[in-house]
This record gives structure tokens, C-alpha cells and sequence, in this order.
């Protein structure tokens, strides 16, 4: 008994967090017009339904882009920030990473609506790009968390042996630092990509008439339910599990073999 | 390739802290130095100011003739070998020893066969395409050497570079970098803080401590005749026994010294253990009572407190067949020769 009660809760647990995704990607199948039981189908129309539609289809790639360019941004950003931090004796650098690591205790909301008022004063216009910069500002801290913290004596010795071997700081950072740094990198990518994809508040307050996949859905929302919501959740939820799904094979794989 | 090297009354501090004050040194090309010293003697601060990692406070440092105090590791003829490696964990041992020609700007067919040649020179060429972490130790130590040595510099600076091996491959090491150094002609200057590998090794032995040289000079010279007694007592085991100067006359516990000169004051007269046999002698310690008496394989150590200085103990190793009693009573005594004398300042 005391030795299936872990495994109990285990279950329970995995129940908890996984139904809702499990019933929305079952109710995806749905060949009805409204995702409630009973299930009947499947069938595959909801999902031949959102791939013709193109809002939908422009949505999710505005949303690649912004995911994929705001996190890209973000990693460099990051990075650069923490090799100088790392590298460099700079005066108050406990205060930079401080301010750094900051926005991350910033709740999404406050970050968008800064971000909207200080867009509509300098007259930029809402558009994918500011969607974007939301984007970087909210990931910025988490790159620069990750990557700072896996810059360890080791890569400090080697970039000091290959800066002793003739590399300029151009190559230096590179052919050595990067390199060896590359698992944190793409770690802090593949996450920033995850959690831009899936955001929404700061989409929705600096989008305008492109607008990303999570604005596109809470549009459609407006009009009820309907199972062409569940198939596009279930295709955003295939993307960022893809996502994860590459990260552990690719990345987290080899760092430990 | 290789470079006489010239330091010149070269200081350093870190702080409040004196690191170097006023070494100066000079290295001839192609000499195997080794700079000895226990921790914080200021031994690796003086092989960074060679190869560019810090810049002196003071003094300034020439390479073949050149002054390179201020000029940056990249365009130094030093490289250093690191005390931890310091190999890139993602390139293979033939890209990591082929960097520093990579970054001379040489072509990759023509940097492989250099980096080729020396995988052999260190006897890992069949191990060329793999990564380093397959490596042992001492494997990850020669490819370290291999690509300090293929950008053929003037002078290898080499960071307590057996540290991390275990006693036997140290041993090992020592003789094969010996070796290496004869065959490539290179100057070395080799930082360590084991008095054994600085004797097994070194064409010259710097005794480093607390920023200043104690003394230089070929191994056998420094241990046999050490110019202070803090060199004294770093190459090895000594027996310290307290003496007495009038201005002409050396006396202790035992009597006046035959031959020894000292000025006016106090003394201390240092013996090394081996230099000590047991029956009469030119200074004899008398009899005494042996404490202690060890086998230890090609000598025994015996521990004795003469009668004419129940104080003191003197530690004596005999010939592997006198295996004197613990308790019994054992007449010490060396020759002239053997002897340093030290005076204590007071």
C-alpha cells in the first residue's frame, strides 16, 4: 500500500496537469461544432478548416517571426552582456546584473502597457516589430541569467590560452567562447522561443493589424467556441513541445554525454 | 626556436600585497629553469609577467633582446601551458594543437601536418581526430604541450604543469619533458613547488619566497651549498643546530667548528640527514639516543638526542644495512664538506 502511493500521486498529479491539454487536443478531432462531449469522429475538417484560413496562417507566421527573431535578439543581447559581466572588472557590475535580472520579477502586463505608452509617445506605430521588442524585454533577463551562469573558470582558461596563441578578441569569442558556451546559448534560445510563442498580453497591447497567433486566437475567441480553436491550441502546443523536444535531444544531450 | 630572456628588477603588487619586489633574472636560450617556491612566493606571478597576463608594476622584461613588458600574451614568442590544460573541449586534439597556426593565418592542410608532427612528438598522433574529454590526464597534459610547442615560440612557460598527476606519471612526465625540451632547443621555465621535480628536471633551479629569489643556480650546487637557509630548507630535510660566532670562532653544543668562518653573532649550522653516518667523524655529535629508526627501502631514518644537546633532534639516514635499535645509544657525526652555516641576524 505505502508503495503505491507514490505512484498514486504520480499519477494524479501527471492527471492534473495534463487533462486539459489531453482534451483539447482530443476535442480537435471533434466532427461536431461545438469541442463538448460526447466525442464524435474523429475527423480531421477542424484542422483542413484552420490550414485554408488565411488569418490563422499569417497569424502563426507572424508569431515564428516574432518568436524566432525576438529570441535570436535576446541571446545576443544576453550573451554580450554576459561576457562583459563575466570578463570584465566593470565598477557597480552587482548593480547591472541587478538591473539586468530585474524585469523577470516585472509582471507581462506592466511590461506592455510601459512598452505601449512609451511607443504611442514617440509615435513608432503598433506594429510585429514592437510586438517583437516586448518580446526581447520580457526574455533579455532570462538569456542573460542562463548564459551568465554557465560562464565558468573553464571557458576563462581557454580564452586565455587562445588569446596566448595569437587570437584577436574577435576570435576569441568566436571560435572558443561561443563554441563552448554553445549549450547554454541554445538553451536560452529555444526558451525564449517557447515563451514568446505562447505570450499574449504583450502581443495583444503592441500588435495592431498584424497580429500574432495567441491575439488571433483570443480574437476568434470573441465568437464562442468552436473546435477550430482546439486544433490551432493543439498545433501551438505540437510547435512548443517540438521545441522542448529539440532542445533535450540536441543540447541537453550532448552536454551530458 | 628559442630566446634568451632578461628580467630586470621587476616588481609587482596586487593591492596591498607585494607579489614581486625587485627580481631580476636572467635565462639563457634553450635553459631549462625552474622557479620553486611554496604557495603565494610569488613564482606564478613572475611567469605571468613573462608571458603577458599581468603587467608589472615595475621592472621590465626582455625577450631575445626585445622589450616585451607591456606588449600583449597574442604577440609575444612566449606560450604558456596552463595548469589546468586549458584545451578547447569542442575541437579535436588536431584543431587544438593546429590553433595557434590557425590563427598565424597559416592554410589547414599546411597547420595539420605541423599539428600532425607534434601529436607525435608527444606520441598521441593516432589520437588526432578525437576530443579531449576521452583523454586521461597525463594524455590531456602532452596535447597541452603540443600546442604550446607548434607555434614554435622562443620560450614555453609552463604553470605547475604536473600538478594534477598522480605521483608515478609526475615522475614520468618529468623525464619525457625533459627530453621534449632537448629535442625542440626551446627555452622552458617551468613553475613548481615539488623540490624533486625542480632537481629531476631543471638545467637551473630559481628558489623562490615571498617575492624575492633565494637563490639560483644548477640543482646539485643548491641543494649541496644553498645560498640562505630558506633554500636550505626547501630542497629538503635539514637538521638545524644552533650556533655561536666570536668573529674567528664557530662553536655549538658539540664544540668548536674546524674550518668555519662566520661573522660575529648567532648561527645556525646546517647538515642534510645523508650527511650523517654513524661512528667518529670530522665534527662528531657524540653519543646519543636513538628515538626513532625507520626502515625506508634504500636508506634507514634514524631520530637522535645527543647527550651534549638533550634540545635537539637530529635525523640521520643511514645505510639500508644499520638498522640501529629505537633506545640504544648511536655516536653521530659527519664531515666538514657537508656543512652551511647561516647567520640568524642577532
Amino acid at each position: 500500500m505505502m508503495r503505491l502511493l507514490p505512484w498514486a500521486y504520480l499519477i494524479v498529479a501527471f492527471v492534473f496537469i495534463y487533462l486539459p491539454v489531453a482534451s483539447l487536443v482530443l476535442f480537435s478531432f471533434q466532427d461536431g461544432g461545438l469541442p463538448v462531449p460526447p466525442f464524435e469522429g474523429p475527423s480531421l475538417r477542424w484542422y483542413a478548416d484552420i490550414l485554408s484560413d488565411g488569418d490563422v496562417m499569417a497569424a502563426l507566421g507572424n508569431s515564428l517571426l516574432v518568436a524566432a527573431g525576438s529570441a535570436a535578439l535576446a541571446c545576443a543581447l544576453g550573451f554580450l552582456a554576459a561576457y562583459g559581466l563575466a570578463r570584465h572588472v566593470l565598477p557597480g557590475s552587482a548593480l547591472i546584473r541587478g538591473l539586468l535580472i530585474a524585469p523577470l520579477t516585472v509582471s507581462y502586463l506592466i511590461v506592455g502597457l510601459g512598452l505601449l505608452i512609451v511607443i504611442q509617445r514617440t509615435g513608432l506605430g503598433l506594429s510585429l516589430m514592437t510586438a517583437g521588442i516586448g518580446h526581447v524585454v520580457i526574455n533579455l533577463p532570462l538569456c542573460f541569467a542562463i548564459i551568465y551562469a554557465s560562464m565558468g573558470a573553464q571557458q576563462q582558461n581557454a580564452e586565455r590560452a587562445a588569446r596566448d596563441l595569437g587570437a584577436d578578441e574577435f576570435r576569441v569569442i568566436t571560435l572558443v567562447t561561443i563554441p563552448m558556451l554553445a549549450p547554454a546559448i541554445a538553451a536560452a534560445f529555444f526558451l525564449s522561443v517557447t515563451l514568446s510563442w505562447d505570450e499574449f498580453i504583450i502581443s495583444f497591447l503592441l500588435t495592431r493589424f498584424d497580429v500574432t497567433l495567441p491575439v488571433e486566437i483570443w480574437s476568434m475567441l470573441r465568437s464562442g467556441l468552436s473546435p477550430r480553436l482546439n486544433a490551432i491550441g493543439s498545433l501551438v502546443f505540437l510547435v512548443s513541445v517540438t521545441a522542448v523536444l529539440i532542445l533535450e535531444i540536441f543540447v541537453f544531450r550532448k552536454n551530458r554525454s | 626556436m628559442t630566446a634568451p630572456v632578461s628580467i630586470r628588477s621587476v616588481s609587482h603588487t596586487f593591492g596591498d600585497f607585494q607579489a614581486l619586489s625587485d627580481v631580476s633574472l636572467e635565462i639563457g636560450a634553450g635553459e631549462y629553469v625552474t622557479l620553486l617556491g611554496p604557495s603565494g612566493c610569488g613564482k606564478t606571478t613572475l611567469l605571468s609577467v613573462l608571458g603577458g597576463f599581468i603587467d608589472p608594476t615595475a621592472g621590465e622584461v626582455l625577450i631575445d633582446g626585445r622589450d616585451m613588458t607591456r606588449v600583449a600574451p597574442a604577440k609575444r614568442p612566449t606560450t604558456t601551458m596552463f595548469q589546468d590544460y586549458a584545451l578547447f573541449p569542442h575541437m579535436s586534439l588536431r584543431d587544438n594543437v593546429a590553433f595557434g597556426l590557425r590563427m598565424g593565418g597559416m592554410g589547414r592542410a599546411a597547420r595539420y601536418e605541423v599539428a600532425h608532427e607534434m601529436l607525435d612528438l608527444v606520441g598521441l598522433a593516432h589520437a588526432a581526430a578525437t576530443r579531449p574529454h576521452a583523454l586521461s590526464g597525463g594524455q590531456r597534459q602532452r596535447v597541452a604541450l603540443a600546442r604550446a610547442l607548434a607555434v614554435k615560440p622562443d620560450v614555453l612557460l609552463l604553470d605547475e604543469p604536473l600538478g594534477a598527476l598522480d605521483l608515478k606519471l609526475r615522475r614520468a612526465m618529468q623525464d619525457e619533458l625533459k627530453a621534449i625540451q632537448r629535442r625542440v632547443g626551446t627555452t622552458f621555465v617551468h613553475v613548481t613547488h615539488d623540490q624533486e621535480e625542480a632537481m629531476a628536471i631543471a638545467d637551473r633551479i630559481v628558489v623562490m619566497n615571498a617575492g624575492r629569489i633565494e637563490d639560483e643556480g644548477p640543482p646539485a650546487r643548491i641543494y649541496r651549498e644553498p645560498a640562505t637557509l630558506f633554500a636550505a630548507d626547501f630542497m629538503g630535510e635539514m637538521n638545524h643546530i644552533p650556533a655561536r660566532s666570536d668573529g674567528s670562532v664557530v662553536t655549538t653544543s658539540f664544540g668548536p667548528l674546524p674550518g668555519l668562518r662566520a661573522a660575529r653573532g648567532d648561527a645556525v649550522l646546517c647538515i642534510r640527514p645523508e650527511a650523517l653516518r654513524s661512528g667518529e667523524g670530522a665534527l662528531s655529535f657524540g653519543p646519543g639516543e636513538i628515538k626513532v629508526s625507520a626502515f625506508f627501502g634504500t636508506y634507514t631514518r634514524v631520530q637522535v638526542v645527543p647527550e651534549a644537546a638533550p634540545d635537539l633532534v637530529l635525523t640521520a639516514h643511514l645505510p639500508p644495512s644499520e638498522m640501529p635499535e629505537p633506545g640504544s645509544r648511536l655516536t653521530l657525526s659527519a664531515d666538514a664538506p657537508a656543512f652551511s652555516l647561516f647567520p640568524t641576524g642577532n
